[in-house]
């Protein structure tokens, strides 16, 4: 049985005074225990909107989405999410960031720290334990927000483009590193991004979609073995034929 | 010379000559201008007093500070108790903006110092009626910046915080605004104290408080007897009380929120 499940989902943003914009139109998609998804597509194709939808920050239109086979209701810690924009807690030092979940959850103290001191390991940043977020470069408040995320222990990591904001170098190095804490940890992700390249990096399964309406245009298995490389001809073949399907759903209609 | 000689130089040596020099010119223009402490009294007659009035037998000035500070105590611990929850209410929750703002900007623009009959009416000659006049003036910054700071939380902050496990509002805001919005607080906190300080005067002179003690109380005691060496030295007490009073909240602020900042509040 698949983990994430979206049945016939719609969505429509109403504005007041224009016509309403149709983000989603008839979403259907399995996303099954222990996947890589990756989400991609021009922007304004509501690839983030159907993010949120999962994550329980936006309501469907129309439409079922569920995990485990129980309707998503709104945002709770079952469904971990890290955002483009650094949305780590400037008032926080990097430890307590990362028990922010388990302090909600009203675990005690001396247990929280503990927990974090776990994740904080995983994403090799145990030397800036005590450091305050402005301290961080920005790949390293990426890893801080994944191992944030990460504590809660959620089914399911969903990432909206985290290494958009990133230069081209740091975020090779973050592509290689998830990956490393998606084995380690068996997660569930399911990751949003534009970039085609870093979809055929990571992804076991890509979901294409094409905009306005938002549909799903094509799912392409990746059989690649990892670690991908990217100079290999298959990898250039899958990117450019993934570019093409993306061009055809932006020009048809 | 070595740079930290040229610094201390710099940073020491400079004002306290430029500080030297202007009460230099004081005492001669006092003296040999205008000979007439009425008019300006020099700067040894104003020494003369403010040992006078520290420790002379009619001397006041303790107690005056210690009554001034009451007052502003009183004015300044209600409007925080005032100012924030309304301030976060307002800055939180839709409903309280759209009931509060008309009022808010009603209030806001009457000069405090215009509520002194009423202070006096309601409160009496009592601690409480200076306290009220510093409490309304120092209850709007306290409130519109705390609105202002609940305002700008970053929306990922918030959706941040509901994806890891906080959904209630309570502890949203406990949680997550308020935390965020500490800066734009203690900015609003250390504007309302200045004003606070300002209003102070001005209530005691008008006849808020006791009518006995008080810094402004006694200026203005001081000024009716045509002891203006005293009225001096009250002036230079206001004014360097305002500095430490900002000093030690800057002190205490810088120390709690520096370290996430990364800069000087």
């Amino acid at each position: 049985m698949s983990i994430v499940s979206v049945t016939h989902l719609d969505k429509v943003f109403e504005r007041e005074g224009l016509a309403p914009t149709v983000a989603l139109a008839d979403i259907n998609l399995e996303i099954e225990e222990k996947e890589f998804i990756c989400l991609v597509g021009p922007s304004g194709c509501g690839k983030t909107t159907l993010l949120r939808i999962i994550a329980g920050l936006e309501k469907p239109t129309s439409g079922d989405v569920r995990l485990d086979d129980m309707p998503i209701a709104g945002p709770d810690p079952q469904r971990g999410m890290v955002f483009q924009e650094y949305s780590l807690f400037p008032w926080k030092s990097v430890i307590d960031n990362i028990a922010f979940g388990p302090e909600m959850k009203g675990i005690s103290r001396q247990e929280r720290r503990e927990i974090a001191e776990e994740y904080l390991d995983i994403v090799n940043l145990e030397q800036f334990r005590d450091a305050y977020p402005h301290e961080l470069s920005g790949g390293m408040r990426q890893r801080v927000a994944i191992a944030r995320a990460l504590a809660n222990n959620p089914r399911v990591l969903l990432m909206d483009e985290p290494f958009g904001a990133l230069d081209a170098q740091t975020r090779n190095v973050m592509q290689k590193e998830l990956l490393e804490i998606w084995e380690e940890t068996k997660k569930t992700v399911v990751f949003v991004t534009h970039s085609v390249d870093e979809a055929v990096y990571l992804a076991d399964r890509i979901v294409v979609l094409s905009p306005r309406p938002g549909k799903i245009e094509e799912v392409i298995d990746v059989n690649l073995p990892r670690p991908r490389d990217r100079t290999e001809p298959v990898f250039a073949d899958l990117r450019k034929y993934i570019l093409k399907r993306m061009e055809e759903g932006a020009t048809v209609r | 010379m070595d740079n930290k000689k040229k610094n201390l130089l710099r940073r020491i040596l400079i004002p306290l000559t430029s500080v030297l020099v202007v009460i230099l010119l004081w005492q001669v223009i006092a003296v040999y201008i205008i000979d007439n402490p009425f008019t300006l009294p020099s700067f040894t007659q104003v020494l003369d007093a403010f040992y006078r009035d520290l420790f002379g037998p009619r001397g006041t000035l303790a107690t005056d500070i210690v009554v001034s500070l009451y007052h502003f105590l009183i004015g300044m611990v209600v409007a925080l108790l005032v100012g924030i929850p309304v301030g976060i209410a307002m800055g939180w929750f839709r409903t309280a903006d759209q009931a509060l703002n008309p009022l808010v900007e009603i209030l806001r623009p009457i000069p405090p110092l215009a509520w002194i009959p009423f202070a006096i009416i309601w409160f009496g000659l009592t601690h409480a009626s200076a306290g009220f006049i510093i409490f309304i003036g120092a209850v709007f910054p306290i409130l519109v910046n705390t609105y202002t700071g609940f305002r700008n939380v970053p929306k990922v902050f918030i959706e941040a915080g509901k994806v890891l496990g906080c959904t209630s509002s309570l502890r949203q805001i406990k949680n997550i605004a308020f935390p965020s919005a500490i800066p734009e607080i203690t900015a609003g906190i250390r504007i309302s104290m200045g004003v606070g300080w300002m209003c102070l005067v001005g209530a005691e002179i008008f006849g808020a408080g006791t009518g006995k003690y008080g810094l402004g109380k006694n200026l203005w005691t001081y000024y009716n007897l045509h002891q203006m060496d005293s009225v001096v030295v009250y002036m230079l007490v206001l004014g360097f009380i305002g500095i430490v009073l900002d000093m030690v909240f800057r002190h205490y602020v810088t120390k709690q929120t520096v370290r996430w900042q990364g800069q000087e509040v």
